[in-house]
C-alpha cells in the first residue's frame, strides 16, 4: 500500500472535515471502552493476568531463537511445513510459490494484519490469483479498495449507508429492489455471497494470534467463523505469522487469551479460538491436506535487544487505539500505513523507517491511556519519546522537532479536535476516577491547562514543556 | 545462508545470545513442565456449581442450554429442537461412539447424514470433548468422530457435552487434550467455541450468524455412570 504517514497532518486535517468518517468514529468512542471496562471489572485476576502475560512474552522474546527452533520441529513432526521469510518480499514470494504449487486461482483469507503489512493481496492479484477477504469488515474494505483503519475492526471508519451503497454497486446480480436497510440484511448478504468462495478456494490463508512452541500449533481468534472456514475447506492452509507470535506452551497461550478478548472487544472469550496443528490426519473427513507456516521477520529481529523490544509483546488487541483521543478524532487511515493508533505510532517507524514513520510518535496528547489499558503493559508513551530522542541523536532534530511541534500545535489549536479529545478523555477519566475515588467531578472544564494538569502517568513530556514555554511567551 | 539461518542469526545477535547452555535448559524445562499461571477463582467450584456456571456463562454468550438426564434422551431433544423451529428433520453427524450409541432409531422421521458437512446442512450434532465453566466455552476436537466442518457450516449447531467433562478453567481443559493425545501432540484442530457466530463489523452492531452457525444449542448430559 502507498505509505502516507509523512503526510499525517494533512491526513488528519482531511479526516476532521469528513462528516461521514466522524459519524463512524463515534462508534469507536461509544462501543469499545465500556465493554472493555465491564469485562475487566468482572475478572478480579485481570491485572495479575496482565503481569503473567507480560512475563510470558518477555521470556519468549528473550529466548526467541530457541523457541522458534522448538516450534519448527513440532510443526514438522505434525506433518506441516515451515518457511522463513526475512523480508516482506520473501514472504510474498513464498506464499505465491505455495499457491502456484497448489494450482490456485482463488485464495480465501481470514483477517490478518501481517498480510496487510506485507501487501500480499495486491501481489497475488498481479500474479493472477484472486484473494477473497472473508472477514466481514475486511470484505467491505476490499470491495472499496481500501485498507483497514483499525487492527480488529477494519471497517470501523464506515457507516452502514456506505456499506449498503457498496453492496448495491458490487453485488449487481442481486435484485435492485432488495431491502438492505438493516445491519442484518447486509451481514446475511455478505454471508451468502462469500459461502461459495470457501468451496472454490484452493488455498486458505490465515494469520495467527499465537504460535505454540510446545506443540507446533497456530492459534487464531475470531468471532465470525470465517477464519475457520478459510482453513478447513481448501486443500492447502497457509498460516502467515511474524516471529514474535511465539509462546512456549498451551498454558502460556491460555494466560494471554484471557487478556486478549477482554481488552479487544470486552468479550470474555472470542467466539472461536482455534488451535491448528499440521494437516488433516489419516481418517479425517475434513481439513486441509497441506499445512504451511510462513514465519516472517521483516524488522522484528532488529527490535530485539533495543528499547523497542517491549513493543514485540503486542498482541494486536486494539485497546490502545480504542482509548486514544487522537485515533478517535482522526481514525486509522490518517496514520498512513498498516498500523494505526499508539501501537502504530511506535511500530511504524520501526518497520518502515523513521524517514517515513517518524512523524507518528508526535501524534499523541501523552494522556497515557494507551499504556494504562494495554494488556501487555507496553510503555507506549515512553517508546514514542524514545523515537524522538533517536531523532535528536541522529541530528535530524531541528526539523523533526519543528514538525513535531507543529503537529502538536495542530491538535491543540483545533477546537473541534480539541472537543473530540476532551470529549473522550473526560468520561474515561471519570470512569477511572469512580473506581479509584480520585475525581469528584469531571475535569477538563476549560482549556489545555486543565488537560495538562491531569495526573499523567508518564509525567510531563518534552513536547508538553515546549508547548508551555511557547504559550508563556 | 537460508532465510531460516539468517533470521535465527539476527535474533541471536540482537539478543546478544551465544550458545548458552543455561538458556537452553530454561527453555527445555519450560516446554516440559508447562507451568500454570494465574487461574481465575471463578471456575474453581464443586461439580454441581461448575456445571451451573458453565450454563449461565454459555447463556450469556447467547447459546441455549438444556440439561438432559442421560444420553438416551438426546435424540428426542434434538428432534424436538428441530420441530420447535420448523427445521427440516435432518441432522449432520460424525461417527462419535457416544453419539452412535444413542437411540436415534426411535426418531423415525429424523434423517441422519454422516460424515463431514457439505455446506447444505441446516443442523449439525457434535459431541464436545469438554466444556470450560469460567467462560461457558465448548472444546471440540477434529476427526471422523466430530468433523470440524459441522462446527462451522451448519446453521444450527447442537453440541452434546457430558457434565463430567466440564472443567473449571481453560488450562484444565487443554491439559485433558494433552493427556488424550500425548505430551506435545495435538489433534489437527481444537475448536474452543463460545456462543454462536457473530459480527460487529458494521457500526459495531452485534449480529449473530456471520459465517458460522446462527444458533448454538448445548445439551449438558448428566450421565449417571460418570457421577
Ligand atoms: S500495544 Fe497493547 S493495547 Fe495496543 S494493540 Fe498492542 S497489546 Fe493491544
Amino acid at each position: 500500500m502507498q505509505i502516507t504517514s509523512p503526510a499525517f497532518k494533512r491526513n488528519a486535517h482531511a479526516a476532521l472535515g469528513d462528516a461521514e468518517l466522524q459519524k463512524a468514529l463515534g462508534n469507536v468512542r461509544s462501543g469499545f471502552i465500556d465493554k472493555r471496562l465491564k469485562a475487566v471489572e468482572a475478572l478480579p485476576e485481570f491485572d495479575r493476568l496482565r503481569d503473567s502475560a507480560r512475563a510470558i512474552k518477555n521470556h519468549a522474546l528473550d529466548n526467541l531463537d530457541l523457541y522458534l527452533e522448538a516450534y519448527e520441529e513440532k510443526v514438522r513432526d505434525a506433518g506441516g511445513h515451515v518457511h522463513w521469510a526475512e523480508t516482506a518480499a520473501d514472504a510474498r514470494r513464498i506464499v505465491l510459490d505455495i499457491c502456484r504449487a497448489a494450482g490456485a486461482k482463488t485464495v480465501t483469507k481470514g483477517k490478518s494484519m501481517i498480510t496487510e503489512e506485507i501487501a500480499l493481496n495486491g501481489f497475488l492479484e498481479e500474479n493472477g490469483i484472486r484473494p477473497v477477504e472473508t472477514d466481514l469488515g475486511e470484505y467491505i474494505i476490499q470491495l472499496r479498495g481500501e485498507h483497514p483503519s483499525h487492527i480488529i475492526a477494519p471497517a470501523v471508519h464506515l457507516t452502514k449507508d456506505q456499506v449498503e451503497a457498496d453492496f448495491r454497486r458490487v453485488h449487481g446480480h442481486l435484485p435492485a429492489d432488495r431491502d438492505l436497510s438493516e445491519h442484518e440484511a447486509l451481514l446475511y448478504e455478505a454471508r451468502r455471497v462469500l459461502r461459495p468462495a470457501y468451496f472454490d478456494a484452493d488455498v486458505g490463508i490465515t494469520g495467527a494470534n499465537f504460535l505454540v512452541a510446545e506443540t507446533g500449533t497456530s492459534i487464531i481468534v475470531t468471532n465470525e467463523g470465517n477464519g475457520d472456514l478459510t482453513q478447513i475447506l481448501p486443500k492447502v492452509h497457509v498460516v502467515v505469522a511474524s516471529i514474535e507470535k511465539i509462546v512456549p506452551t498451551l498454558e502460556d497461550a491460555a494466560q494471554i487469551l484471557r487478556v486478549l478478548a477482554r481488552s479487544a472487544t470486552g468479550q470474555e472469550m472470542s467466539v472461536y479460538t482455534t488451535l491448528s496443528t499440521g494437516p488433516r490426519r489419516p481418517g479425517d473427513p475434513d481439513g486441509p491436506e497441506q499445512y504451511h507456516v510462513v514465519l516472517i521477520d521483516n524488522g522484528r529481529s532488529a527490535m530485539l535487544g533495543t528499547e523497542f523490544q517491549d513493543m514485540l509483546r503486542c498482541i494486536r488487541c486494539g485497546a490502545c487505539m480504542n482509548h486514544c483521543p487522537v485515533y478517535h478524532a482522526v481514525g486509522g487511515h490518517a496514520y498512513g500505513w498498516v498500523y494505526p493508533g499508539p501501537m502504530g505510532a511506535v511500530l511504524t517507524p520501526s518497520l518502515i523507517g523513521v524517514d517515513k514513520g517518524g512523524h507518528l510518535p508526535n501524534a499523541s496528547t501523552f494522556c497515557g491511556r494507551c499504556e494504562s489499558v494495554c494488556p501487555m503493559k507496553i510503555p507506549l508513551p515512553k517508546m514514542m519519546r524514545h523515537w524522538r530522542e533517536r531523532e535528536f541523536e541522529r541530528g535530524l532534530n531541528p526539523a523533526v522537532q519543528r514538525s513535531g511541534l507543529k503537529l502538536w500545535a495542530f491538535f491543540a489549536r483545533r477546537p473541534r479536535l480539541y472537543g473530540a479529545v476532551t470529549g473522550l478523555v473526560a468520561p474515561l477519566l471519570s470512569a477511572f476516577g469512580r473506581r479509584k475515588g480520585r475525581f469528584t467531578k469531571l475535569p477538563l472544564a476549560g482549556g489545555w491547562t486543565e488537560f495538562r494538569d491531569l495526573p499523567a502517568p508518564q509525567g510531563r513530556t518534552f513536547m508538553q514543556q515546549v508547548a508551555r514555554d511557547r504559550r508563556a511567551r | 545462508m537460508t532465510g531460516r539461518d539468517a533470521i535465527l542469526a539476527k535474533v541471536r545477535q540482537s539478543l546478544g545470545a551465544g550458545d548458552d547452555p543455561a538458556r537452553r535448559q530454561a527453555v527445555a524445562e519450560r516446554l516440559k513442565a508447562a507451568p500454570q499461571g494465574v487461574i481465575p477463582a471463578r471456575g474453581q467450584l464443586p461439580r454441581a456449581e461448575r456445571v451451573a456456571l458453565f450454563r449461565s456463562m454459555a447463556e450469556k454468550l447467547l447459546a441455549s442450554v438444556e440439561r438432559v438426564a442421560g444420553y438416551d434422551e438426546v435424540p428426542g431433544r434434538v428432534a424436538a429442537y428441530l420441530r420447535e423451529r420448523n427445521l427440516p428433520a435432518s441432522v449432520r453427524m460424525g461417527a462419535d461412539a457416544r453419539l452412535e450409541a444413542m437411540p436415534w432409531a426411535e426418531q423415525k422421521t429424523l434423517e441422519l447424514r454422516r460424515g463431514a458437512s457439505d455446506g447444505d446442512d441446516a443442523v449439525g450434532v457434535s459431541h464436545a470433548g469438554g466444556g470450560i465453566a469460567e467462560t461457558g466455552t465448548l472444546l471440540l476436537t477434529s476427526g471422523p468422530d466430530n468433523p470440524t466442518s459441522i462446527n462451522f457450516l451448519t446453521d444450527h449447531h447442537i453440541v452434546v457435552v457430558n457434565a463430567a467433562d466440564i472443567e473449571g478453567d481453560l488450562e484444565s481443559a487443554l491439559a485433558k487434550v494433552r493427556d488424550r493425545y500425548g505430551k506435545g501432540a495435538m489433534p489437527r484442530t481444537v475448536n474452543l467455541i463460545s456462543g454462536p457466530s457473530r459480527s460487529g463489523d458494521i457500526e459495531q452492531k452485534l449480529i449473530l450468524g456471520a459465517h458460522g452457525p446462527r444458533a448454538l444449542h448445548i445439551l449438558v448430559v448428566d450421565d449417571q455412570a460418570d457421577g
